[in-house]
């Protein structure tokens, strides 16, 4: 029974939202919205398990001096302090001006954007490895780059030219890909739904 | 010069006689009202959750036309014939539809009861004027109960869930099922052999989706896959996550291929863990692992977004053999350029069947095969039929949301 009876809500459950799609009356728009809101509250409450997760990892590295314990002492230390920080003032934390508001404007966000930044420069160390031409298929992709990065910038006779083509690559072979691959994940992703709906994937549900 | 001084005040005066009574005509033609719209239709809306009629009107004479002078419409709502009519909303010159649309709560102000009579009354405008169609209704709200509009996806869902029950029914019957090759399947023994010979453990992302995104779910299964693997192989495997629901069934599902394999002692929970739901401070905090375990092997598959590159330029920077796959289409070609293997959209809801092996599952691809083989020859139907204007083919797969 410990093993129907999660196959069951499965199934009813995706019965249901597979049906919900089809039936725009609003008795099946409450209990898709009831649904909804379950799954906040389940989140909310999940949460307390990542922040359960988090701090044992964390106090496990310290307490063993595992290789790069400190930053662990550091992810504590922010916790604590952003807990206190937002629960001491309740609401008001999240007003301006407030120490919690400064810190993450002034700690976090920087270090946020930092972090995305990066991306600009491993973009540029992936795109030499994408476009060395060493065969073929590499050549037509560095050439097909080309002509889609050089459509922005001005080539006096030429960009006429290469704007016509890189608008003909962008909205012909390249349109023509990504479409299939929408088709291939749209079948796979069904294919999926029915197969945990009728309980015949189950890998996801562990076991006793 | 008297002279001329009174030829100049004796046409002034006859402009001033004649300017005035143009002036005149003029304002009485700008207050004109102008023609009134006709053949006024209120009734329910179509494919809705019953708080919404739609009315529709014939276009006045003087909009486009006439006078040219009508700038919009309001459209008027009544309870009665006779009663007080309110303003509900207003279009455009040119437009002759409006979709009087409330709220389904009713302690919202704008609550749309269904099931009750409305009147409606369509209002031509122009700058200083107005004129009003005939009554209209009444008409009454009531939602539906199939979205015929999504009748040929409801057709097509259908099709492919028997085709699905279909395959998976023969695969139970013993037919054996040809399935081709997927190279980053065929990796992963390899990816997972070389960790354990290292003595490195392996790393798996999940990706920034929730436990609701298909992707993540597919990852999931895949994972259970792998973790019974790794637990034959007596290898480390570490899973970082962003979503606490997602690391809760992580953790079983990991725990569910350690008993697959036999090994329940050797599951450490403490492996799977949450570091946060910020997406740039996760990525900060899974480059850290990569570069501190030295992990032999990485896995990312599910939901990717701008962190896929920075996360598997880093791997490849540590030296880890990584696997990739995710149904983000933006994300393919960074995976591509920056990892070993990539498996593109599908792939990923499919490889969870091919590791597994199992018949049933394996009986799913193969619907998924023949669906794709029915998409494309309608496709080329679908071409030919819009070259030659055979629109009735067209419709049949024309869907309204």
């Amino acid at each position: 029974m410990r093993r129907q009876l999660p196959i069951l809500i499965v199934f009813v459950s995706g019965i249901f939202m597979i049906i919900q799609y089809f039936i725009p009356h609003e008795s099946f728009e409450f209990i898709y919205e009831y649904a909804m809101d379950w799954i906040i509250i389940i989140g909310i409450f999940a949460m307390l398990l990542g922040l359960w997760s988090l701090t044992r990892a964390s106090v496990s590295k310290v307490q063993t001096k595992a290789p790069g314990w400190g930053y662990s002492v550091m992810t504590l230390a922010g916790l604590v302090a952003m807990i206190f920080l937002g629960v001491y003032k309740g609401n008001q934390s999240i007003a301006e001006g407030t120490s919690f508001m400064d810190i993450f404007w002034n700690i976090y966000t920087p270090i946020q954007a930092t972090m995305f930044a990066l991306l600009a420069f491993y973009i540029a160390s992936a795109a030499y490895r994408a476009f060395r031409a060493r065969t073929v298929m590499s050549t037509i992709l560095l050439v097909t780059a080309l002509v889609i990065m050089l459509r922005l910038i001005p080539l006096g006779p030429l960009s006429g030219i290469n704007q016509t083509l890189a608008s003909w690559i962008l909205t012909v072979p390249n349109m023509a890909a990504k479409r299939a691959i929408w088709i291939g994940i749209g079948l796979g992703a069904t294919a999926t739904c029915l197969k945990i709906i009728f309980g015949i994937e189950r890998a996801y549900m562990g076991k006793d | 010069m008297r002279k001329k001084n009174l030829k100049i005040f004796l046409i002034l005066t006859f402009f001033c006689f004649l300017i005035l009574p143009l002036s005149q005509i003029l304002a009485q033609v700008d207050t004109l009202p102008p023609a009134t719209p006709t053949e006024v239709r209120a009734g329910d809306t179509p494919n809705d959750n019953g708080h919404s009629i739609t009315v529709t009107w014939k276009l006045s004479a003087d909009d486009g036309a006439g006078r040219k002078d009508v700038v919009a419409y309001e459209i008027l709502r009544s309870e009665s014939p006779a009663g007080e009519f309110v303003v509900r909303g207003m279009v455009p010159a040119g437009n002759n539809t409006y979709q009087d649309r409330g709220a389904k709560e009713k302690e919202d102000k704008n609550y749309f009861p269904p099931h009750h009579d409305f009147y409606y009354k369509v209002r031509a405008k122009t700058l200083k004027s107005y004129s009003e169609s005939e009554v209209a209704g009444p008409a009454t709200a009531y939602g539906q109960w199939f979205h015929i509009g999504k009748l040929p996806v409801f057709v097509g869902t259908l099709a492919f869930t028997i085709m699905v029950l279909t395959f998976i029914g023969l695969a139970r019957k013993g037919k054996e099922l040809y399935v081709r090759p997927l190279a980053g399947i065929d990796a992963v023994d390899d990816a997972i052999g070389r960790a354990t010979e290292m003595g490195r453990p392996i790393l798996y992302i999940l990706g920034l989706g929730t436990a609701a995104d298909i992707a993540t779910i597919a990852s999931l299964t895949i994972l259970n896959r792998i973790a019974k693997k790794t637990a034959e192989h007596k290898t480390k495997i570490i899973v970082p996550c962003m979503d606490p629901i997602v690391m809760s069934v992580a953790q079983e599902t990991v725990k569910a291929g350690y008993l697959d394999a036999g090994r329940p002692d050797m599951y450490q929970e403490e492996n799977i863990f949450y570091i946060t739901s910020m997406q740039f401070a996760y990525v900060a905090a899974v480059n850290g692992i990569m570069l501190r375990e030295k992990t032999a092997t990485n896995f990312y598959l599910g939901k990717f977004y701008a962190e896929s590159l920075i996360l598997a330029e880093t791997g490849s920077v540590a030296g880890s053999i990584q696997i990739s796959g995710t149904d983000e289409i933006a994300q393919i070609p960074f995976f591509v350029a920056a990892t070993d293997f990539t498996l593109i959209g599908e792939e990923l809801y499919a490889a969870s069947a091919y590791l597994g092996r199992e018949p049933l599952l394996l009986g799913a691809l193969k619907a998924q095969d023949l669906a794709k083989a029915i998409v494309m020859i309608s496709l080329a139907l679908g071409a030919f039929a819009a070259s030659f204007h055979l629109d009735f083919f067209l419709r049949l797969f024309s869907v309204q949301m």
